[in-house]
Parts: structure tokens; C-alpha cells; sequence
């Protein structure tokens, strides 16, 4: 069990509770030759949202990236290590990478939908790209609730023809999760979510993780610490130091990783005192 | 000017006209601003040169033949009996071949080189398409005649044997015949158009391949995030993207596919007849016309080959300011230099 290499020994090893859902074990990362993430242990149990914290360039991203093969995309970039899904590891032999990216999916930091598609078009298009066979009908009732878990179906339900451009950028996040979530993934991973947001649409969007927390895993970065506050029940602190690889100094219970850190440095970020 | 806001406004003491501002040009920029203004005007006339030299020298010709110029097939200058009809023909068969091969094929070497393929061979593969632009058309004039020709007028005799009932693909021999007659397949406008194509390719791939890569990284990856393959992404993002590109890309091809004159020269054995059989033997295009009859034409013969020029010329302007425009229109087109 390994953080970063100087760390004592805080993290809690990780167990396998009967309600883990998605696991990483001892997730290593490169780019090139570079490691950048070095033995990450997380859990992220079922019904919660999990978020993960630090400073900017600490490997929060690339670790999520991992989480749905999204970071293997990049030339050059490779990792080791396990992440499981109800314990099956999404990085084994016979997992294909498109299957696992409809079970565990991701909303960005930009919004970005497809701008040449409709906002119905929008939504449905994880069942086009996985040649999911769908009735006319059961494709309207996949727009209206998706729409609504995502919390954006009053503003849209009578402009659904509409270009997805002509949406506000917050409207357009939203239409991101709802895409995102009518796939019907398990797991759905967000990238700082909120970071292109102004404060009403943040609201909105945060309203949305907490309506959503019941029915999926939810995994956030977040620069924003009054957010993990906020939408996280369980909260993971990352820290890169100075030319060492980037890892988890501290995980746990989110109120409690803010009211009483354990590490020292988790107490100086969480106390603004750098970050 | 009171801030009490008591009594008349203080009279305007400015004039309300809006006022001219003098920029004040530093030397060094109206040097270079003299300059650049001075090629952009001379790509501006030397283009419109072109086309009223052209049209001038096209006035006795088409004074002389009227509309029957356009009508008649025939190049008999020794029996004052000329006209573009066949030429005219020709010249969009060969184009039309030349895009049929050519537009799929560089759409598909444009998505392999910037969805598929390993960075290293990226990077070779590009230059090899940049390579196929540079090769002179007289060397693809001769590779397809003598390297292509021979192995595509089998190619010919099966369109002709399985597809000969649509007349496109009809050659009057007996496709079927033991000893086939391969002359009667040869130096055809489908051969040229394939040599043509080869041209074609780089020119609309080097526009597709520059669109693809404007693909927003985010649109990308939203795609693959949600379980897309890679064919996927290129349908869903890619493509819809990139359309205005490909359209535009494909038109540059064919623009340069109608003008093409040393490849055909060599491989097209020249006839004057307006014929739809593209397989078959013998054929004439308007830039071939032109440079096969340029040496030892008499004046008014001269006038006739200039006025066939200037039809191609307005034709091909026609073509590239569409493939411009659209480009232009497209999402993907702001940043794209054709």
C-alpha cells in the first residue's frame, strides 16, 4: 500500500465493503516516460459521491480518466494497477473498451455537446453510437427522463428540435449529464463539472449531482472546496509534491476530511493555505 | 455641467458628427502595407487577364460558328467544321471517373491518417500523400499507360461484360469473345480518368485531413466517453463536422480533374464523337484538344482552341468558387486555407 512515496501510511487500506461498487487498486500513470500517478487506492461506494480534491496538476484528472479508459485515448499515456467494477476489473482481457464506457460515464469540464444535433439528438446519441436498437417511442421516454433526472426537462421539453447551441452553458452541461446518463450507466464520472459554470447554473448543476446520488455512482473532481462540501459524502485528497508523482494523501468521510484532517497537508489545503 | 440636476443643460460645445480618425501610419507599415496590396492586386489581374484575353480571343469563333460551336462534334478545321460538343463530353467523363475513385478514396486515406493510424506512420503517410501532389501529371501519364492500362482494361472488360446493358459501361465489341479485342479497350476516358484520380487524391485529402484535425478535441470526446467506436465518432462528430470540408475538398479535386492535360494526352487516343461509353476506346477532352492542336494551328483555328480554353476556364472558375464558398459556409471552414 503505497502513496506517495515520503507519506506515512494514512490512507486506510481499502476493503471491500459489500456495497463497493467501483474500486481503483493501486492505479499507476504515465505520459511517456513520465509517471504522474503512483499506487491510488479508491472506493467508491454505491449511492454516494465520491470527490476528489487538490491543487491543479496532481493527477486528479488523468486518475479519473482511468476510472473509464478514457485516459488510454491519449498517445502515449499508459497505466497499471486495477479498477473494478462490482469487482470485475473494466482493464481485463475480455472487457472491450466500449462497454465499459457506456457502464461508467463521464461529463467534462467544457460543456460539450454535439452542436450539429438537436437536443433530443443530443440525448439519444449514446444509443447511436452503440448501436442500441430503439423504438421511436422508447426513445422519447429515454428523452423525457433523462432530461428530467438531469434536471433540465422544464427549460427544454418545447424546444427539443432545437440546435443544442442555442442552449445557455449551464443548460448545456445539464444536457451533457442527460446524455451521459441515457445510456444508463452505473458509475458516471465528472470532470469539474461546474468549473465553466456561473454561480445560478453551479446551483443547478450540484441540485442535479444530490437528485442523482440514488440512482448513480457518482465520482467529481472539483477545485471547488465549498462544492465537495456541498455534494460529496466521501472525499479524497490529492497532492503532487514537488517533482514526485501525483497520489492520494488522504481519503474519507468528507465532513471529516475537512473538520479534522488527519494529515497535516490536507489541513493546510483544506484551510486554504495553498492550492 | 451641474450635478444638481437644476436648470438647462449646459449647451453642446462639440459637434455631434461622428469624427474622422487619422490612424497615423508609421513608415515601416505603409511600406509593407504598399506591398502586400500591391500582390493581392496582381493575382487579381493577372486572374481577370486571363479570363478577358480569353474572352476576347473568343469573339471571331464564336462570331463565325454562333451557338453550333457548342453543338457540333466534329474538330475539322480543314473542312470549317468544329465545335466542343464531343470535347465537352469527354472532358466531364474523365472528370467524373477521376471523382468517383478519387473522392471515397481520399475520404477514407484522410480518416485513416487522423483517426487510425499510429502517430509514426501518420507522419510518413502525410508526406507520401504531399509527394503524390508533387509528381509531375506527365509521369502519372505514363504510369498509366504503361502500367495501369494493362491490368485496368480487365477491369474494363468485366464492367463491360456483368454491366454492358447500362450504356456507360456498353463497348461495342463482344466482351465475351475468347480472344477478347483489348484495343477495343484501351486509351479510354474510364483509363484516363483512373490516372487523373491519382491527382485528384492529395489535393481532397490534404483539405480533409486539415478539416478532421480542426475536430473539437471535447466533441471527441464526448463521443468516445459515451461507448462510441471509433467509426462512431467518426459518423457522429467527425463527419457532420468536417462536411462542408469534404464537399469543398472534393470539388478542388474535380476542378483539377477537369483541367488535367499532359496524362490524358498520353493515354486517350483522340475521337470526335459525343459517346457515353467510357470504356471504350478513344476520347478528347478540352485541355488535351488544346495542347494536341496548339502547334500547327492557323489563326482562326487558334481563336477556336482559346474559345474552347475559355469555357474550361469558366467552367472551373464556376466549380472552385462553389467548392470556396461552401467551405467557407461551413463550421469547419473559418480556419481552413484551400
Amino acid at each position: 500500500m503505497s502513496t506517495i512515496s515520503s507519506a506515512p501510511n494514512l490512507t486506510p487500506t481499502p476493503t471491500i465493503t459489500e456495497r463497493a461498487h467501483l474500486e481503483a487498486v493501486d492505479v499507476c500513470a504515465w505520459f511517456g516516460s513520465t509517471l504522474v500517478l503512483d499506487g491510488v487506492n479508491l472506493t467508491a461506494e454505491l449511492g454516494t459521491v465520491t470527490s476528489l480534491i487538490g491543487p491543479s496538476g496532481c493527477g486528479k484528472s488523468t486518475f479519473l480518466r482511468i476510472l473509464n479508459r478514457m485516459h488510454e485515448s491519449i498517445p502515449g499515456a499508459q497505466m497499471a494497477g486495477e479498477v473494478r467494477l462490482d469487482g470485475v476489473d473494466i482493464y481485463g482481457a475480455g472487457e472491450r473498451v466500449t462497454s465499459v464506457r457506456k457502464k461508467i460515464g463521464m461529463v467534462f469540464q467544457k460543456p460539450n455537446p454535439f452542436p450539429a444535433m438537436s437536443i433530443a439528438d443530443n440525448v439519444t446519441s449514446g444509443l447511436a453510437l452503440t448501436r442500441t436498437k430503439t423504438s421511436r417511442a422508447e426513445r422519447e421516454e429515454l428523452v423525457e427522463t433523462s432530461l428530467t433526472r438531469a434536471g433540465l426537462w422544464r427549460e427544454v421539453k418545447d424546444r427539443l428540435d432545437q440546435p443544442s447551441s442555442a442552449l445557455s452553458g449551464g443548460q448545456q452541461q445539464r444536457l451533457c449529464i442527460a446524455r451521459a446518463l441515457c445510456v444508463q450507466p452505473e458509475v458516471l464520472l465528472m470532470d469539474e463539472p461546474c468549473s465553466a459554470l456561473d454561480p445560478t447554473s453551479t446551483r443547478r448543476v450540484e441540485e442535479t449531482i444530490l437528485e442523482l446520488r440514488d440512482q448513480v455512482t457518482i465520482i467529481i473532481v472539483t477545485h471547488n472546496m465549498q462544492q465537495a462540501r456541498r455534494v460529496s459524502q466521501r472525499a479524497a485528497f490529492f497532492l503532487a509534491e514537488q517533482g514526485a508523482p501525483g497520489g492520494i494523501v488522504e481519503q474519507g468521510v468528507t465532513e471529516q476530511l475537512f473538520t479534522s484532517p488527519v494529515d497535516e497537508r490536507t489541513a493546510n489545503y483544506v484551510n486554504g493555505e495553498f492550492g | 455641467m451641474s450635478m444638481s440636476g437644476v436648470g438647462a443643460p449646459a449647451p453642446r460645445s462639440l459637434s455631434r458628427e461622428p469624427r474622422l480618425l487619422s490612424a497615423g501610419h508609421e513608415r515601416s507599415d505603409r511600406i509593407f502595407r504598399a506591398l502586400s496590396t500591391t500582390t493581392g492586386a496582381v493575382v487579381l489581374l493577372v486572374t481577370g487577364g486571363i479570363g478577358v484575353f480569353l474572352g476576347l480571343q473568343s469573339i471571331p469563333t464564336l462570331r463565325h460558328y454562333g451557338l453550333s460551336f457548342f453543338t457540333t462534334a466534329a474538330w475539322q478545321p480543314e473542312l470549317d467544321h468544329i465545335g466542343i460538343a464531343a470535347v465537352l463530353v469527354g472532358t466531364l467523363e474523365v472528370a467524373l471517373v477521376a471523382m468517383v475513385v478519387s473522392v471515397p478514396f481520399a475520404l477514407m486515406l484522410a480518416l485513416f491518417i487522423t483517426e487510425y493510424a499510429p502517430k509514426r506512420l501518420k507522419s510518413w503517410l502525410v508526406s507520401a500523400v504531399d509527394l503524390m501532389a508533387a509528381v509531375p501529371s506527365i509521369i502519372y501519364g505514363l504510369w498509366g499507360f504503361f502500367l495501369l492500362q494493362p491490368q485496368a482494361i480487365k477491369l474494363s472488360r468485366w464492367l463491360s461484360q456483368h454491366f454492358g446493358w447500362f450504356p456507360l459501361f456498353h463497348v461495342s465489341t463482344d466482351p465475351n469473345a475468347a480472344v477478347w479485342q483489348q484495343s477495343q479497350y484501351t486509351s479510354s476516358a474510364f483509363i484516363a480518368g483512373l490516372a487523373v484520380s491519382m491527382m485528384a487524391i492529395p489535393l481532397a485529402c490534404a483539405v480533409m485531413r486539415a478539416v478532421f484535425d480542426q475536430v473539437p478535441r471535447g466533441e471527441r470526446e464526448a463521443a468516445m466517453a459515451l461507448g462510441g467506436t471509433r467509426f462512431g465518432v467518426a459518423r457522429t462528430v467527425v463527419f457532420p463536422f468536417a462536411r462542408g470540408g469534404i464537399i469543398g475538398g472534393s470539388m478542388l479535386a474535380l476542378g483539377r480533374a477537369l483541367g488535367e492535360t499532359a496524362a490524358v494526352l498520353i493515354i486517350i487516343s483522340p475521337a470526335y464523337e459525343i459517346k457515353i461509353r467510357i470504356l471504350e476506346a478513344g476520347t478528347q477532352t478540352i485541355s488535351a484538344l488544346i495542347a494536341a492542336n496548339f502547334g500547327n494551328a492557323t489563326a482562326s483555328q487558334l481563336s477556336a482552341l482559346m474559345t474552347a480554353g475559355f469555357v474550361l476556364f469558366l467552367i472551373t472558375l464556376v466549380v472552385n468558387t462553389v467548392a470556396a464558398s461552401i467551405i467557407r459556409r461551413s463550421r469547419s471552414g473559418a480556419g481552413t486555407d484551400i
